[in-house]
């Protein structure tokens, strides 16, 4: 690339048009190879059922739209609007927990006039580090102790909300993405090293207040051939999957396990599964590739953020994004329980396209509304 | 208190702090992003070739199309053993209802029996392949076939399979010989290859159909297809048709098997019919017997209780497994050892009493005339049955000579060549009475035997062949069932001698024993001369087998006998006697007199030879391929 090439590049990333839209050209480059790669990989993973793509292409827009629409709004108003937003959507989980719909066996959600649901812990993704990151924006940094457990009683509480939903996945998307911010903030290491070290404390007590499918999925995860007809079948598939695409992958649309319909949930959670089966090893490099260039871009946003509170939640909602798929790859390869978690921006559906893309919204009015140096 | 630290806040340090933090997490994220490569390196480079079969194995299944059995014809091309196409009830529980709604959509539609039920419930808990369908209801009736398909759109995971059952279109009378296949049980599954009869509905159980097993079931077909998660067939890879089994050709004539059973009316007993010329079996009969496409269907609990329970024994087969005393029947072979070992001779005499005694004052062996014959020789022995020289010729011989001559008739063991289950009868031995009384033979113990009773028990298919044996003189073929097996001649292998020649000293013996059979029949005073009259000539020989031991001093009486303790009825004989065609014997169970066998041995050599069949046997005719 000579200096000519890059130049033009740079001063096209810096267009005027761009700066009056608050558009971050890079993110949405990112993101647009991204979800153009999701969709091709949904084609097949659907079965090649067309409508299927097109609803997903209808929601990324809807997703694109509340990005680009969120960008509008400087950081300022969203600081300010923190408290209020964790406030509302505290009262809001509180009322699932009590008059919440739902399905099997699980209530995460409020019936809204007109046959409407609404998912409060979805958006508590996002406000939980606007929440914290507001916390931090008014007080010195590194946090000190009385700061840090202040911080973790606003992370605890609606953690175990959702997870009393039950709904293990969002709550601990939600628990991590105020943790980040704590993190962020500079939370000493020391506490660090002694949380880890109380993990397996906490693992012993989280079992015992787990439900039965959740500790049967967990048991599941550590031994899954014990019931290779029943628990066991989505991990044993996904893993079969995976293995026989090898290195290049059968081809596309030709991946056996995928087209047979002996991976479950192919074109949801397990959709990674399909990629791997028929594009190899070499497919899902790519796939991580896209993924890393969409979170380098986010952390690039996080590091030059003007202030403490967009450099908190910039950052926080960027490694959010990074436990989805980490998460998602991680227990669809088989080294994490199945949690249903789906991977960002490529399952088929949820209203987690719109809260993701919301949070890219964030982080490009963090980058273009920046005062100019 | 925030506002008041506010003052001393370093924001230029602040923000190196979450700077660093944010390089710190980027470091974490590319960590974390190898472990993922790690992972997928592990399961799609080291591990791949596992995973590629485990993939395969998911994607190809074996399918086996179960082949048609083999047919099974009689000497005349009747076919006695058919495949019929049947229609069954499948169900593949993964997608049908559970188990109380299929119940009671099912119900409104066909007949399911509680057992049915019971025997899918069982199959539901054994190791099956998922979306593998359980047969639910075989054998569909017509109309409830036409029924169920039209309501078979309603219900879920609910088939109509086409197979192929077999039907046994003559019935009871051929049910001990050709036998019967039914439903593959577990433990019929340990002694075959179990790949093999996945997929097939029957195994042979019985008869024909069990020993020829392996010919009539031939070799399945296998497709390697691939299925979808849901069992469902996607495409053919590779395919193997099936061979059809093999079709037997029986010595068996149907219409003399047939006749026979018939002939024995309503007495139990049995008819064994042997081409001394090869030792097939013309006809072999077993009476009472029971219809064997009873299951083949699956029979039911009670109807099978009924036939177990039956007082006439209908699923014994006494041809092979009945044991009898051979009684009369045995003299002839008897006069011939006496003859081989020097005991008697053509031309020395004897004065039969009423009776025969070992020791004055002992104990009397009744003679069946009570005043005796009189003067008599051998002949004559044979031609009256002449009971007292035989206690005579056994007591003087003893038991061993007995044994030998007798067991190169086949007495005494189980020698038909291709059925399985031939009990061996008994032929005593000095040996044998020790290890299994631990007593010594007793000089009475041959008396009794010289007439073929006492210890000495024998099967039908056992005397007819030494039968067989006599008429061909000495050139014993063992029994056998099967002519050719698809146009071929059959081959046996698992026996020390398919036929072999019994040597006598002087082999005008048989001639002579054949004459003094002749006589039975032709002879004024011979025990078979109701059968006089024929244009060919008869040799035979009568019997009358004692079922209850009389005291010394008390008579046979008929009249005032319960039936169950009638002499059984005996008869041997081959036509025509200078070159023999058919050998036959016949036992009356309770027969009381030897009359009834007689006459039916004549009847079927007029049948046999002359094609002297009543009318209603012509369908056999017709049913020729």
């Amino acid at each position: 690339m000579s200096w000519q090439v890059y130049h033009r590049f740079i001063a096209f990333t810096n267009a005027r048009l761009w700066r009056l839209t608050h558009v971050d050209v890079l993110l949405l480059a990112a993101l647009l190879i991204l979800m153009s790669g999701g969709l091709f990989i949904l084609y097949s993973a659907s079965g090649q059922d067309v409508a299927m793509v097109e609803r997903q292409v209808l929601r990324l827009g809807i997703g694109m739209v509340t990005c680009l629409g969120l960008a509008q709004l400087p950081p300022k108003y969203m600081r300010r609007a923190s408290p209020f937003l964790f406030a509302v959507l505290v009262g809001l989980l509180i009322c699932v927990l009590l008059f919440g719909v739902g399905a099997k066996g699980a209530q995460r959600w409020l019936a809204l006039p007109g046959g409407l649901r609404f998912q409060p812990s979805e958006f508590m993704k996002i406000v939980m580090p606007m929440m914290v990151a507001w916390y931090f924006a008014n007080r010195p940094l590194p946090p000190k102790l009385k700061e840090i457990i202040t911080v973790l009683v606003i992370i605890a509480v609606p953690s175990l909300m959702v997870a009393k939903q039950p709904d293990l996945g969002t709550a601990l998307l939600v628990g991590v993405s105020g943790i980040f911010a704590l993190f962020l903030a500079g939370l000493g290491w020391r506490y660090i090293l002694g949380a880890a070290a109380a993990v397996p404390v906490a693992a012993y007590g989280l079992w015992q207040v787990m439900r039965d499918y959740q500790k049967q999925r967990v048991l599941t995860f550590l031994d899954p051939e014990s019931d290779p007809l029943g628990s066991g079948w989505n991990i044993i598939q996904s893993k079969t999957a995976i293995g026989s695409g090898g290195l290049h992958g059968k081809g596309y649309l030709e991946g056996t396990q995928a087209q047979l319909n002996f991976l479950p949930e192919s074109h949801t959670d397990f959709i990674i599964a399909v990629l791997a089966e028929e594009f190899g090893m070499i497919g899902c490099a790519m796939l991580m590739c896209a993924y890393l260039l969409v979170i380098a871009r986010g952390l690039y946003i996080a590091a030059y953020a003007e202030d403490n509170y967009a450099r908190l939640l910039a950052g926080s909602v960027t490694l959010t994004f990074f436990v989805y798929m980490f998460v998602n790859i991680g227990m669809v390869s088989g080294i994490l329980p199945v949690v249903g978690v789906p991977l960002p921006l490529v399952s088929y559906g949820g209203t987690s396209i719109i809260t993701i893309m919301a949070t890219f919204g964030i982080l490009m009015s963090i980058q273009t509304h920046k005062r100019a140096r | 208190m925030g506002k008041h630290h506010q003052v001393f806040r370093n924001y230029r340090q602040e923000h190196a702090l979450t700077k660093r933090r944010v390089v710190v997490a980027a470091v974490f994220v590319l960590l974390m992003v190898g472990v993922l490569m790690a992972r997928l390196f592990y399961l799609q480079v080291m591990e791949y070739e596992l995973y590629q079969t485990k993939a395969n194995d998911n994607r190809v299944m074996l399918v086996t199309e179960p082949p048609p059995r083999g047919l099974i014809y009689d000497r005349n091309g009747v076919v006695l053993a058919d495949n019929r196409p049947i229609h069954s009830l499948t169900v593949i529980p993964e997608r049908a209802a559970k188990l109380p709604e299929l119940k009671a959509s099912l119900s409104s539609i066909v007949d399911i029996t509680e057992e049915d039920w019971a025997e899918y419930e069982s199959k539901l808990k054994e190791y099956r392949r998922p979306y593998q369908s359980i047969t639910l209801k075989s054998q569909l009736t017509d109309d409830e076939w036409s029924k169920v398909s039209v309501d078979l759109y309603k219900l879920d995971g609910v088939q109509v399979e086409a197979q192929l059952t077999r039907y046994y279109p003559y019935g009871e009378a051929f049910a001990h010989a050709i036998g019967y296949v039914g439903r593959i049980t577990s433990r019929d599954l340990e002694r075959v290859d179990r790949l093999a009869y996945q997929g097939a509905l029957f195994i042979g159980k019985t008869g024909v159909e069990e020993y020829y097993e392996s010919t009539l079931f031939g070799k399945p077909g296998i497709s390697k297809v691939e299925v979808n998660a849901r069992g469902r067939i996607m495409s053919e890879i590779e395919r193997q048709n099936p061979t059809p089994g093999k079709d037997l050709h029986l010595y068996m004539d149907a219409r003399l098997q047939q006749y026979a059973y018939d002939l024995l009316g309503n007495y139990k007993g049995a008819v064994v019919a042997i081409d001394p010329n090869n030792g097939g079996v013309l006809a072999m009969v077993s009476k009472p017997g029971f219809d064997p496409n009873l299951f083949v269907r699956g029979i039911s609990i009670n109807q099978y209780a009924e036939l177990r329970d039956d007082k006439r024994l209908p699923l014994f087969n006494r041809a092979l497994r009945g044991g009898y005393p051979p009684a009369s029947t045995i003299k002839p072979f008897m006069g011939l050892a006496g003859l081989e070992y020097g005991f008697s001779s053509w031309s020395e005499t004897y004065y039969a009493r009423g009776y025969y005694q070992i020791n004055p004052n002992g104990r009397r062996y009744r003679d069946w005339k009570r005043g005796g014959h009189g003067w008599i020789d051998l002949e004559r022995s044979i031609i009256e049955s002449v009971d007292t020289y035989y206690y005579q010729l056994a007591h003087k011989m003893g038991i061993t000579p007995i044994h030998t001559f007798l067991s190169k008739f086949g007495y005494g063991k189980s020698s038909i060549l291709d059925l399985n289950g031939a009990s061996s009868g008994l032929l005593p031995s000095n040996e044998w009475k020790k290890a299994r009384y631990k007593e010594p033979w007793y000089p009475g113990d041959s008396v009794n035997v010289g007439i073929g009773q006492g210890f000495m028990v024998a099967t039908p298919i056992q005397i007819a062949t030494a039968n067989a044996a006599m008429a061909a003189r000495g050139h014993m073929y063992y029994p056998r069932m099967v002519d050719r097996v698809d146009g071929n001649p059959a081959v046996f292998e698992n026996d020390d001698g398919v036929e072999h020649e019994i040597k006598l000293k002087d082999q005008r013996n048989w001639e002579k024993m054949v004459r003094a059979m002749e006589k039975v029949v032709s002879d004024s005073r011979g025990t078979a001369r109701r059968l006089q009259g024929t244009e060919y000539k008869i040799a035979g020989k009568t019997g009358t087998g004692q079922v209850f031991s009389l005291a010394d001093d008390q008579e046979y009486d008929a009249d005032n006998l319960d039936k169950r303790l009638h002499d059984h009825a005996l008869f041997i004989g081959f036509a025509p006697s200078d070159a023999p065609k058919i050998a036959v014997f016949a036992i009356f169970e309770n027969g009381g007199s030897s009359s009834k066998p007689a006459d039916l041995t004549k009847a079927l050599f007029d049948a046999y030879l002359y094609n002297k069949y009543p009318e209603k046997y012509d369908y056999f005719e017709v049913q020729r391929r």
